[in-house]
């Protein structure tokens, strides 16, 4: 067969319009891969709200409860710890929550990160790599109390804020709540929500 | 022809069986003066034998579910027969497989067998490693354990530093909003049909390649410099039977030592299978002290020197992709650590040092001084790599030979 009367150009565009075709239909084929990899109906069901109790909270306690699966932190804080949040800004990396507002609803105070000044609720997960960490109270250590993370050692204060100098950048998370009345929060929906 | 070659024949005819041996094996011409180094490529394939066998078996009454998984490992170690002996084997496996993998790359290293023209060789042998690394953790999960699933939990959230996507992303890969039995089962997926999968395409590739070069040598020359009248390098020997044997020898002090840690240490003092793993799962309680399996502990040291979570998650990254480029780092005049300048066995050792100490640190808590010590340690581990085709060039080298030497 000779080559005469080949238009290579047109051999070539049709080359590439079967591979463009192709390709589209390989990318739509991989939405289906891909996106069953999400949560599934179930896994997103169980993400209803939780009711906590605040009767029995004594200051400077703290209860842990499961919501989503995610341990969440209830802390009542006494008076002092508030006005020392208040007057702490040094030390800390986002200190007024300006640098990751996403860490928490934009209902709560700046300051202290919470609704009602004395009863902070925080997402007991590390902002680093995800570990729990550890309550430690105003009295029990040197520099203020708040929580820290054994597994890489990030420290944060009693309102959540992240120290500098630890791994972690953000602020701990504050969870969406409301008060249901005026010793119980209701975790996962949102202030005015109801 | 008697009826054993005629039926051979039959089979090459149809087949190239015969053409596959000699060009593989019986007429694959290795350098004669291969040392104990070049051990641990036959002894990696060994390993993974044993991990796709014993792998196999325990899948038999292994159960991947958030429910089920820690008590089917359990029913595994008490009620199966011979269950306890399969899973040992698997975990001692894992260990021994980086065991045998680090020294195989340090040969590589020091003998520059990453150097022109086995570029592919090393670059397939840096993506078997990852995949190997892929394939340990996933396979770390499967006991879900409390350390499984706390550092299944802290490796997931590394993503999370990904800017804008992270949380996205993290909950894609966990298929929920915590770790649970949707990740496991996925994990599960992934360990035993996709992972063994590519690494036994980029096994197969990494031989190729091998296979189309040539093997390197403790001298770092080659051999296919000097051939005789047939073409057969002058300092070659046959693979088989020269080497098969060889490797034989090999394989015998590897499984004296394998058995060793099976039946008299197989949790080696919780380096291979680690203490809060016999507790299960718990999402609410981290343990008090985390770390990963010691094989990922250099790495996860220097995730942690870094003050920074997205700068410490590059450095990791970086301190893996770095060693895709060490075929273009080295700029020395010859390949091995035998011709070459003083120097290269000094930030060698030094590097071998700040490596185990990486390793060490990373099995340690966090305090100022240790993190102090991993920076430094970090700073040099990149500056080995950075620097080295700048240091790589120091000196005088000695004269190679023509000729391999013993």
């Amino acid at each position: 067969m000779s080559n005469d009367g080949v238009d290579n150009g047109k051999r070539r565009f049709l080359t590439l319009a079967t591979s463009a075709v192709g390709a589209v239909g390989a990318v739509g084929v991989a939405v289906p891969f891909v996106k069953s990899w999400n949560p599934s109906a179930k896994a997103q069901a169980a993400g209803a709200p939780v009711e906590v109790s605040l009767d029995k909270l004594e200051v400077g306690q703290m209860v842990k409860v499961e919501w989503r699966g995610k341990p969440v932190f209830v802390v009542k804080r006494s008076d002092s710890v508030i006005e020392a949040l208040k007057n702490t800004k040094h030390d800390l990396k986002d200190p007024t929550s300006e640098k990751f507002p996403e860490q928490q609803p934009a209902y709560v105070d700046k300051d202290v990160r919470s609704v009602r000044p004395d009863v902070l609720v925080l997402v007991g997960i590390c902002t680093h790599l995800g570990c729990v960490p550890q309550h430690q109270k105003e009295t029990e250590v040197d520099w203020g109390g708040g929580f820290f993370c054994p597994c890489h050692g990030s420290r944060f204060d009693l309102a959540g804020r992240v120290f500098s100098g630890v791994p972690a950048s953000k602020n701990l998370e504050v969870p969406p709540y409301s008060y249901t009345s005026d010793s119980s929060i209701m975790i996962g929906v949102d202030e005015g929500a109801a | 022809m008697t009826k054993m070659a005629a039926l051979m024949q039959w089979v090459d005819d149809r087949f190239p069986a015969t053409k596959v041996w000699n060009e593989h094996l019986a007429e694959y011409y290795a350098p004669k003066n291969f040392n104990f180094w070049y051990f641990f490529g036959s002894l990696a394939l060994l390993v993974l034998v044993n991990q796709i066998l014993t792998g196999i078996w325990l899948t038999m009454n292994y159960n991947p579910s958030g429910e089920g998984a820690y008590a089917s490992v359990e029913f595994i170690m008490r009620d199966v027969e011979w269950g306890w002996l399969l899973r040992y084997m698997h975990s001692t496996g894992a260990s021994a497989f980086f065991v045998v993998v680090y020294l195989h790359m340090f040969r590589g290293l020091i003998y520059g067998s990453f150097r022109k023209p086995r570029e592919l060789v090393w670059l397939f042998g840096m993506i078997i490693f990852v995949l190997l690394m892929a394939e340990a953790f996933m396979g770390y999960l499967l006991p879900w354990g409390n350390m499984s699933y706390w550092g299944a939990q802290v490796i997931i959230n590394l993503f999370s530093a990904i800017p804008v996507y992270g949380a996205d992303i993290t909950e894609w890969i966990r298929g929920d909003f915590i770790i649970s039995g949707a990740t496991l089962n996925r994990f599960f997926a992934l360990h035993v049909v996709a992972l063994p999968m590519a690494l036994l395409l980029m096994v197969f590739l990494h031989i190729v390649a091998l296979h189309k070069v040539g093997s390197n040598n403790p001298d770092g020359i080659e051999i296919k410099k000097n051939k005789d009248e047939n073409g057969i390098p002058l300092d070659g020997i046959p693979f088989h039977p020269y080497y098969t044997v060889k490797d034989i020898v090999g394989v015998a002090g590897f499984l004296f030592l394998f058995c060793l840690v099976i039946f008299f240490a197989p949790e080696m003092g919780g380096f291979f299978l680690e203490p809060p793993n016999f507790t299960p799962a718990d999402p609410l309680k981290t343990p008090a002290h985390i770390a990963p399996v010691w094989y990922f502990t250099p790495f996860y040291s220097i995730l942690r020197a870094v003050p920074d979570q997205q700068l410490g998650v590059v450095a990791m990254a970086a301190s893996l992709i770095v060693l895709f480029f060490m075929p273009w780092l080295d700029r020395a005049k010859v390949k091995s650590v035998r011709y070459k300048h003083w120097s290269f066995k000094l930030w060698v050792a030094l590097f071998v040092v700040a490596f185990v100490i990486l390793g060490y640190l990373g099995m340690k808590g966090p305090t100022p001084m240790r993190t102090l010590v991993a920076q430094i340690c970090t700073v040099y581990y990149f500056a080995f790599f950075l620097l080295m085709p700048w240091w790589s060039t120091w000196g005088e080298t000695k004269p190679v030979p023509e000729r391999v030497t013993h």
